[in-house]
């Protein structure tokens, strides 16, 4: 779920997750959980105006590579649709890596 | 365990409005465990409220510690270095490590990121559900192991109220009445004389009731 948002703290426009087909998963239900944290991260994405739908979850198996180019081709147009992500329309206050933020393990 | 809920992204925008450098402070006790303020939850906290205020164009320093706890003093103090150099501090832990942060730092101002709901347990993967509310008087061997206080809408000692129907409590249909459910546990321990035990009316002074409550254990202290 962080490295969704992390993708759209470094200006990523939209992002898709791409899973396998529901049902044939490596993980039994790994990419039905991988569906609901996407929503998740859309609900936040839609809360701080980012745009919920600048984010989507797509099933799709190894030997689709047709079906992968349809998807492709349908989140460009979304997000061409959308525009850019709105953190770059901003005031340019500060640079992206002093936009990263440092992290910190704190124990005794 | 403790469990809490993350507060709305926009009551936390709200809060921290007038900083432009904060501590996103998470706890790996039980706020971790109910997935409301740990480690993971301390980044997805600070990566939304980053992406917010830079589309606000008021980008935000922010740094991500995790605690081992708050509620320790310890534990607070491996944040003493560093704590003043910034403005505010979110802490998503419980609200007594929240209390305790502000306690320990006091010229900083604290908010907190998530809030605190009830003692209970992890009933499945994503699902918590109360069942102590600390009344400090436990009646749990008189109960079957079920707490009257916590799992009875009315809190009520000796059976069930008449909005108890079918098994469920008038307040919510989902929700099972505490009483039933004392009830089949003495039934399946063969103990259903237990329900003749008048439960006297009840001295809450070991409860809410006596105001902030304390423990001193002699032989620990130092």
């Amino acid at each position: 779920m962080l490295y969704l948002l992390k993708s759209f703290q470094r200006g990523a426009d939209g992002v898709y997750v791409a899973g396998c087909l529901e049902g044939n998963c490596h993980y039994l239900t790994g990419n039905l959980r991988a569906r609901k944290r996407v929503e998740y991260i859309k609900k936040i994405l839609d809360a701080i105006g980012i745009g919920g739908e600048r984010l989507e979850m797509y099933n799709m198996s190894a030997a689709q590579g047709p079906r992968f180019v349809e998807i492709a081709n349908e989140m460009t147009e979304r997000i061409k649709k959308l525009g850019p992500n709105p953190i770059k329309l901003a005031a340019p206050t500060k640079s992206k890596e002093g936009a990263q933020k440092e992290k910190e393990e704190c124990s005794v | 365990m403790i469990v809490g809920k993350g507060k709305s992204i926009k009551d936390i925008l709200a809060m921290i409005e007038n900083h432009s450098k904060i501590i996103v402070a998470g706890c790996r006790g039980c706020v971790t465990v109910c997935a409301a303020g740990g480690e993971k939850e301390t980044g997805i906290l600070s990566a939304a409220l980053s992406l917010a205020r830079e589309k606000d164009g008021k980008p935000i320093e922010i740094k991500e510690v995790t605690l081992e706890r708050q509620c320790d003093s310890e534990y607070l103090e491996s944040i003493r270095s560093f704590v003043d150099e910034y403005e505010a501090v979110v802490s998503i832990a419980c609200g007594a490590g929240v209390q305790f942060m502000a306690e320990k730092f006091r010229k900083i101002p604290l908010y907190p990121g998530i809030d605190t709901n009830f003692i209970g347990v992890t009933e499945a993967q994503g699902v918590w559900t109360e069942r102590c509310q600390a009344c400090g008087d436990c009646k749990l061997h008189i109960t079957g192991g079920i707490c009257p206080i916590s799992r009875c809408a009315k809190s009520l000692f000796n059976g069930p109220c008449g909005g108890s129907s079918k098994g469920k409590c008038e307040v919510n249909p989902e929700i099972d009445c505490g009483w039933q459910l004392i009830y089949d546990r003495l039934k399946e321990l063969g103990k259903l004389d237990q329900l003749e035990i008048i439960i006297p009316i009840n001295d809450w002074s070991t409860s809410r009731d006596g105001g902030p409550r304390k423990i001193i254990r002699e032989d620990l202290t130092l």
